[in-house]
């Protein structure tokens, strides 16, 4: 095993899978000469070349449509959305399109894409580069959302994403690049992850944490903070925002009796709506108190320190929450021991 | 050419409206028409003749130039320094290398005309008038900003100055300034409205959507490229398959021409033509200022990218540097007089720093007061902590 960073993680994937498969190759802004605004296709021009690491010009709709195309017949592209704010601008063709073309021609020609794209604010980008739109994708079947957290996870799902048939958006997080973990020294021994499933990162008894993407580790943090205090919180990985895995969900809950919800996107008809919606349908009987749910205050987000620390979530806001939710359960809580 | 039922509505909405202060419209002549400016066809071509007699410039006016282009460059250098002091936070992008350009095209427009820009703004907040100490104040993220804090460098925003806005989605700016000139005409108005871009921003649907309505709708608008050779780090010949950009123009039969964007008179005169044309006629133009971008994408990019004969090359470039060696030459800039002016624009943009630094962040208890012009029942106004109900 060694240690590396997410951002490593993704690099070392998408390179063992254009060895593996001559049909993989990468578009984006700046992904080649530039090695990726974020750094993720570093070296990968020199490589391999620019038939298979595409630069292509400042046109979303335009790049995002002809991998679509592309796709149809039979390569496997992986296109780069500098944030995943730029990809409003391909939202027709990923919706209207890569979503559609399997199910709208009676299943005669998938779609194998993938678009990864990084969301997170909290560096001051302003309203516009700030947001967390991952639901517009999760809202639309024949879409698949995945939202790996740790670089392990981001290997194994990046490969899962590459090899699958349909269309990928492989969402990733400003703040997670330089997150560490560990990986198998041969990134060949990392098994491609199944699409589809949460996994609980943390057992506990007291409370259920359900996170993903960046928030999933907020949460993990949060869970060793209460821990010291002898309070047990279980975490819930989302990992895939469709399929959602609303068995591992409700189970959990169904163990510990009450929920928050840690997401980066704003609350209305937020992803957290669904979680909760998923619990209160298949935990109700369980449930000690309501679910809590911690998301962006709901504005575009402003650029200013003072007002940008204010409206989005952090682990401050969730032990906040999650005390709130222990509280309303009006359990009494036995002291640390 | 039979005449498409939208565009003949749209014509004679537009010769109906009352109190139209440009000049009625005959049939569409087939461009370039009589005494328009002939584009050139090859590039790197000089600026088009300018065919609006102007006074020949006086020392006062190009002295002026040259201090504006220096108050852009001190205030670039200067913000270059408080981001790496962590005074300025997001993205940070400067114009170093087009304060000819910059000026040149401000020196164009009257008070009242209209500018809409990319990201890559603060020198056209500086030269269309607005006082150094708010700019900086917004790249700060302070209250006293022009945009209140709430846009930080790559949204400036200055209603009384018609700053409409520094956009940071690629592009976003250029249908906005053709909706724009729409209710200037609309309205009967005379001003005009100026879209800045860069040029990696012609590859962008959006731009080609908005530069064909604005020919379809005759509007009085005036697209600027600003050609500074790259987008991030992609060179325009290998993101553009016409690298020629003004000639994106001929496709939706709107005039355009190219400028030596280092030259400010020229960039003046070119951007005069277009805009009053555009005043005039009331019929759209594409510009396009060839000027380099002299440092990386934004402060944080070391512009590795660039070879070192590219980097050597483009201090020849150096608009600021070239206009004090054109006005010395032309005796009007004495050495002295270049120390002087240099050290008021120092201290002026050291005064905006300190202002800037003074100001106080926005409050918390503002965070709400700008989602809706028009108060909404049942707003959610709640922090990430605070409970969906209160009880
Ligand atoms: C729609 C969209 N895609 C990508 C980006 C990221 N981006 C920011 S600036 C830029 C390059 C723009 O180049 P150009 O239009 O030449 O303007 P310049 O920066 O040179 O002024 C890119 C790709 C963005 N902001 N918006
Ligand atoms: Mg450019």
């Amino acid at each position: 095993m060694a240690t590396v960073t997410y951002r490593q993680a993704l690099r070392d994937t998408l390179r063992a899978e254009m060895l593996r498969d001559e049909n993989v190759l990468l578009m984006g802004e700046e992904i080649g000469l530039f090695e990726g605004s974020y750094k993720i296709t570093e070296g990968l021009l020199k490589e391999f070349g620019p038939r298979r690491v595409r630069d292509t010009p400042i046109a979303e709709e335009g790049f995002v449509g002809a991998a679509i195309g592309a796709a149809m017949l039979g390569l496997r592209p992986v296109v780069e959305i500098m944030t995943i704010n730029f990809s409003l601008l391909a939202l027709d063709q990923i919706v209207n399109h890569a979503a559609k073309i399997y199910g709208m021609f009676g299943g005669q020609a998938s779609v194998p894409l993938v678009i990864r794209t990084p969301g997170g604010g909290g560096q001051q980008l302003g309203a516009t580069h700030s947001q967390n739109v991952e639901l517009f994708y999760a809202f639309i079947p024949g879409l698949k959302v995945v939202a790996p957290s740790t670089p392990a996870e981001a290997s194994a799902m990046l490969k899962a994403a590459i090899r699958d048939d349909d269309p990928v958006l492989f969402l990733e997080n400003l703040a997670l690049y330089n997150t560490k973990g560990e990986l198998p020294d041969a990134i060949d021994a990392v098994e491609p992850a199944e699409i589809g499933r949460a996994a609980v990162t943390r057992p506990g008894t007291d409370i259920t944490i359900i996170g993903y993407s960046r928030m999933a580790r907020v949460a993990a943090e949060v869970a060793d903070t209460l821990a010291a205090e002898g309070i047990s919180a279980e975490v819930v990985d989302l990992r895939s925002l469709r399929p959602l895995d609303r068995e591992t969900i409700v189970a959990s809950v169904r163990r510990t009796g009450c929920a928050v919800v840690a997401e980066d996107d704003w609350l209305t008809y937020g992803i957290g709506a669904e979680i909760a919606a998923t619990v209160q349908e298949g935990a109700f009987d369980w449930l000690d108190a309501p679910v809590r749910r911690v998301a962006m205050a709901e504005v575009p987000l402003p650029y200013a320190k003072s007002l940008e620390t204010a409206a989005l979530p952090s682990a401050g806001s969730l032990l906040t929450a999650v005390r709130a939710t222990l509280a309303a359960t009006g359990r009494a809580l036995e002291p640390a021991s | 050419m039979a005449e498409t039922p939208t565009r003949s509505a749209a014509r004679s909405a537009g010769e109906a409206a009352p109190a139209r202060a440009r000049r009625s419209r005959g049939p569409r002549t087939p461009r370039p028409g009589p005494g328009l400016p002939q584009p050139p066809d090859t590039a790197g071509a000089e600026a088009p003749d300018t065919a609006v007699p102007a006074a020949p410039d006086t020392a006062g006016t190009l002295v002026g130039f040259y201090r504006q282009m220096l108050l852009v460059r001190r205030f670039e250098e200067r913000a270059a320094r408080a981001y790496t002091e962590a005074k300025i936070g997001g993205y940070c992008h400067l114009n170093l290398g087009e304060e000819a350009t910059v000026v040149g095209l401000m020196a164009a427009l009257r008070p009242t005309d209209y500018l809409f820009t990319n990201y890559r703004e603060h020198g056209y907040a500086l030269a269309k008038g607005i006082g150094a100490d708010r700019v900086m104040a917004e790249l700060y993220g302070r209250s006293t900003g022009v945009s209140k804090g709430w846009g930080g460098s790559m949204h400036l925003f200055d209603a009384e100055a018609r700053l409409l806005g520094g956009y940071g989605i690629v592009g976003g700016q250029v249908p906005l300034a053709a909706g724009a000139a729409l209710a200037v005409s609309y309205k009967g108005g005379d001003d005009v409205v100026m879209c800045q871009m860069g040029d990696g921003t012609t590859a962008i649907g959006g731009f080609h959507e908005a530069l064909n309505i604005a020919a379809l709708w005759d509007l009085p608008a005036v697209f600027v490229v600003v050609n500074n050779g790259l987008g991030m780090g992609t060179a325009v010949e290998r993101s553009a398959a016409e690298p020629e950009l003004w000639k994106r123009g001929a496709a939706y039969r709107m005039a355009s021409a190219r400028v030596d964007g280092t030259d400010v008179v020229a960039v003046r005169d070119a951007a005069r033509l277009a805009v009053e044309r555009a005043r005039s006629e009331s019929r759209p133009y594409l510009l396009e200022a060839v000027s380099p971008r002299l440092k990386g994408h934004s402060v944080v990019d070391p512009a590795r990218y660039r070879s070192k004969e590219e980097k050597d090359a483009l201090k020849d470039a150096d608009p600021v540097a070239r206009t004090a060696r054109r006005l010395a030459d032309a005796g009007i800039l004495s050495p002295e007089d270049r120390d002087r002016i240099d050290a008021e624009v120092t201290a002026e943009v050291e005064a905006a720093a300190a202002f800037a630094d003074a100001s106080p962040q926005p409050d918390v208890s503002t965070l709400f007061d700008y989602t809706y012009a028009t108060p909404v029942a049942g707003e959610q106004r709640r922090l990430p902590a605070d409970p969906v109900f209160r009880s």
